[in-house]
């Protein structure tokens, strides 16, 4: 409906207007879509699919929902379909968005199993796989980049600081990501307490 | 060790399950520890190939337990494993989102959600830079980073044709 600019300007008046609930059968196709693309993490997949294409949530609502998922524990993409499909269809919705998920990478993973079982030898793949890799870090950096339009449109409050200080903690300064997420994430909470 | 893989199997994922906070990635060197090195379920060419394959397989890549599990005991293995590590957590992401949702005008509950997406946010733009560090080995490996990145985020263009010709340039040894 829109380019991918096109979200981060302010839509904000009427969001809701524009969104639309899945079905259970639409929610199990989307994720199993979303899985099948997912080369290199499903991540920017899952929002293009939910956030551009099917405009299920907006660009917030799907940063909310994927900030919840991963401080659960366990795969955030997995988390995140049983938080999504919860929320559109309770416990089948996130059931079939979780079986829409796993269940055909599960298929590809278990035949290619098999065959590195009987031959054993991943050099060719290894290579292919050196530039599918290159390419899925930079769809990263763009997913990145679109996510954090909504927060820095926001102006400069406490937001853009506290993201900026969590990169640098965890690349700049390599500290355990736990240590980096159990100091900003009280702080930022609070300034979030404070600032609304 | 008497009686069968699996019960260890599901013992040791479905804990990891629980304490695996920042997804499949940060879970990995905990995952080798226990393959590798406390139960010798595989050597660490084994390993190392299993973690290529998950990344070359689409899907999350926590798939690589899939992976260990049918090493270990083949297709109950596989479901074992793959059970083990999605369902604790799963159950935590369920229950969590019902308690969530219905606290949707709750201050504290506005506070930490808008609290916790510019620290997501960061983590998963730290987690880019250190996988573009330690990926892209070479010029051309960065330059395919940087065009995908571009069209990723200026272009409607499906990716996967990126992917595909990354693929292929990847296969000539280019890379």
């Amino acid at each position: 409906m829109s380019g991918p600019v096109a979200p981060v300007a302010p839509v904000a008046p009427s969001p809701s207007s524009t969104i639309t609930r899945p079905t259970l059968s639409e929610l199990f196709r989307a994720f199993a879509i979303v899985s099948i693309s997912g080369f290199g993490g499903a991540l920017p997949w899952a929002r293009r699919k939910i956030v551009e294409q099917k405009c299920w949530m907006t660009a917030e609502e799907f940063n909310e929902a994927f900030a919840l998922s991963q401080f659960l524990p366990g795969p955030n993409v997995v988390n995140f379909s049983v938080v999504f499909g919860s929320r559109f269809g309770g416990a089948p919705g996130a059931a079939v968005a979780f079986a829409g998920l796993m269940g055909p990478p599960l298929i590809i993973v278990t035949v290619l199993a098999m065959l590195y079982a009987r031959f054993g030898d991943l050099e060719m793949l290894g290579r292919i796989l050196v530039g599918i890799t290159a390419a899925a870090i930079g769809l990263l950096i763009a997913v990145v980049a679109k996510m954090a339009a909504p927060l820095f449109r926001k102006g400069w409050d406490w937001g853009p600081p506290v993201a900026v200080a969590a990169f640098i903690g965890v690349a700049i300064m390599q500290w355990p990501l736990p240590l980096v997420f159990v100091t900003l994430a009280p702080i930022s909470i609070a300034l979030a307490w404070v600032k609304r | 060790m008497n009686g069968s893989p699996l019960l260890p199997l599901f013992g040791y994922f479905a804990l990891l399950s629980l304490f695996a906070v920042g997804g499949a990635n940060a879970a990995i060197p905990e995952m080798h520890r226990i393959a590798v090195e406390v139960m010798h379920w595989m050597n660490d060419r084994q390993f190392a190939d299993s973690f290529a394959i998950a990344q070359a397989s689409p899907g999350p890549n926590i798939i690589i337990v899939t992976l260990i599990g049918y090493h270990v005991a083949g297709l109950p293995g596989a479901a074992v494993a793959t059970a083990a590590m999605c369902g604790p957590s799963c159950m935590v992401a369920f229950l969590v989102a019902r308690t969530w949702d219905r606290f949707k005008e709750a201050r504290w509950r506005i506070a930490i959600q808008a609290g916790l997406v510019p620290v997501s946010l960061g983590l998963i733009a730290a987690s880019a830079f250190v996988l573009a560090r330690t990926a892209d080995h070479t010029i051309y490996a960065a330059l395919i980073t940087g065009i995908t990145a571009l069209v990723g985020f200026a272009t409607r263009f499906n990716p996967l044709w990126i992917f595909a010709a990354s693929g292929l340039l990847g296969l000539t040894g280019w890379l």
